[in-house]
């Protein structure tokens, strides 16, 4: 029971983290139907951000007098980067060919993730960074049961943002205007609500939170490489797909499930086959139920 | 007509690639008229709407609004400057609610209090509208819809309003209360009208003048009263 207990607080968080990433398919998917290959790339790009301010401000010592000012600032800097980075990307690779066929940008979107990918690579170099290890030492412990205190911070901040993002969407004017982009850019047009804003928003809130994903990533397993975009950019794609693509709500559903059979595959069948989990439910979802748990309608359930 | 025209196309030619919709197409609306532009299916009708509007691309010739040219205007702009279109098939964002639909024809504005009092005036022109304020869009009935979709173009403050086939698929008495409300408006906000419709009978009784759009060009213009007593109009557009 105890085991139990505790691999549902790691698939927790692990999952918090993918939905996060899964946000991003979602969004973008929901107002262009783009299935951005590029956006694991953002969260890589996130994790080194995070990176490169933490050891920045370790170095100055700042780490020891103001842990919580670091952080805060990394994930700020990083989120900023990121969004602009995504806006970026989109103006430069996908918005030439959006009156192209689909597969035009869609194919664009994959070399934009084999460029970002081989970026980070010559610039960061092909080893593995590590984070700052006196992060977030101990944890609380309940008898066999430990929530350490770096779990706390992924679940906590995960939730803020999730709810901070749902009432972004569901609650405000510029929420109303993404929904209405997403439903019909004409119509949207017809009422003064500019598709070019609100899909620049949409690119840089979805990698605003990847790049929150990649810190949290990094913190969680110590390091980050320029190749970490890559599957756990799929992981969430699956999990997008699984809580019905174009389905806020779902993504934040399908990313909490993969990250649960994650963990729970891995403690309870085999950890040699934790990444095919994701892929099996990624396989049985297109094959059973292509719209995913929330979406009705392929053509109808978007943002 | 005294005053200079409020909308006017000179010479336009518009289409989608090679396919030309519109050819040399000309007209004028005065500020406070209601026109009419009448014609079959796939004469043009919507197309000169949504040129005049930036969605379809212009080709050749202008488009004057307001005494300059907007065809460089990009679309979105042009309802901050008082000109909307109520599109063919009234296209409501149908996963969003009644008043979220009209929330958005306000989406330029932040005038709080002031967008708050033209929703209640939209409910009080349309009381249904106000029943169901929290509905999706979609689960409204077609006349509903098109309440819903001139309710949103009112939000924006049109100086002029584009209207397209308002009364496509609609039951005769839900197609003379919208014609009544179209009427008020002009009368009483002194929102000037251009109105496209197959109906060419209900258009032509609205209307203070008309043109006729026959394969993407104009073929008559006249005063609405004329037309509708017009032996050719008559025996092409009314049924005689």
């Amino acid at each position: 029971m105890d085991s139990f207990i505790q691999q549902l607080i790691n698939g927790i968080t692990l999952g918090g983290i993918y939905a996060l990433i899964a946000l991003g398919y979602t969004m973008v998917y929901g107002v262009i139907q783009l299935i951005n290959f590029a956006h694991g790339e953002f969260f890589a790009a996130g994790g080194y951000v995070g990176v490169i301010f933490l050891s920045f401000f370790a170095g100055l010592g700042y780490m020891e007098t103001h842990p919580v000012l670091c952080l805060t600032a990394s994930f700020i800097l990083a989120m900023m980067y990121c969004a602009y980075l995504a806006i970026g990307v989109e103006k430069i690779a996908y918005k030439p060919l959006r009156k192209e066929a689909r597969l035009a940008v869609l194919l664009s979107a994959l070399g934009v993730s084999i460029f970002l990918s081989n970026g980070l690579m010559l610039t960061q170099g092909v080893y593995v960074k590590a984070y700052p290890s006196e992060l977030f030492q101990g944890g609380l412990n309940f008898g066999m049961i430990t929530i350490s205190y770096l779990q706390i911070l992924i679940v906590s901040l995960t939730a803020a943002l999730l709810v901070a993002l749902n009432l972004l969407v569901f609650k405000t004017k510029i929420g109303m205007a993404m929904r209405a982009t997403a439903q019909d850019k004409t119509m949207s047009a017809l009422v003064a609500i500019g598709s070019n804003n609100i899909i620049s928003l949409t690119f840089g809130i979805g990698a605003a939170l990847a790049a929150v994903a990649g810190i949290m990533m990094g913190l969680y397993y110590g390091s980050v490489n320029y190749d970490m975009g890559f599957v756990p950019g799929i992981k969430a794609f699956s999990a997008a797909v699984l809580g019905g693509i174009g389905n806020i709500t779902g993504a934040m559903l399908g990313g909490l499930i993969i990250g649960m059979v994650e963990i729970f595959g891995a403690g309870y069948i085999s950890g040699e086959y934790k990444d095919v989990f994701a892929f099996i439910i990624l396989i049985g979802v297109l094959y059973f139920k292509p719209t995913g748990i929330m979406g009705e309608n392929i053509d109808d359930t978007r943002v | 007509m005294s005053s200079e025209p409020i909308l006017e196309l000179k010479h336009v030619y518009s289409g989608y690639g090679s396919i030309k919709a519109l050819r040399n197409v000309s007209l004028k609306v005065y500020p406070g008229e209601i026109v009419a532009i009448i014609g079959a299916n796939g004469a043009g009708k919507s197309t000169t709407l949504m040129t005049i509007c930036g969605i379809v691309p212009l080709e050749k010739g202008d488009v004057i609004y307001n005494g300059s040219s907007i065809k460089r205007i990009a679309p979105e702009k042009l309802p901050t400057l008082g000109l909307c279109q109520v599109p063919e098939g009234r296209r409501i964002f149908p996963r969003l609610t009644v008043e979220e639909n009209l929330i958005l024809g306000a989406f330029y504005r932040d005038d709080k209090p002031e967008i708050k009092r033209d929703i209640d005036h939209v409910y009080s022109l349309f009381p249904v509208l106000g029943e169901r304020s929290r509905q999706q869009g979609g689960t409204l009935s077609g006349g509903e819809q098109q309440m819903l979709a001139i309710g949103r173009a009112l939000m924006t403050k049109p100086k002029v309003l584009l209207l397209d086939e308002p009364s496509l698929g609609l039951a005769p008495i839900i197609i003379h209360q919208i014609f009544d409300i179209i009427a008020d408006i002009n009368k009483n906000q002194g929102t000037t009208i251009l109105l496209v419709e197959q109906n060419a009978n209900l258009a032509l009784q609205a209307a203070a003048r008309g043109y006729v759009l026959e394969t993407g060009e104009i073929t008559l213009e006249d005063k609405a009263s004329s037309l509708l007593h017009n032996p050719e109009i008559r025996k092409a557009y009314l049924g005689e």
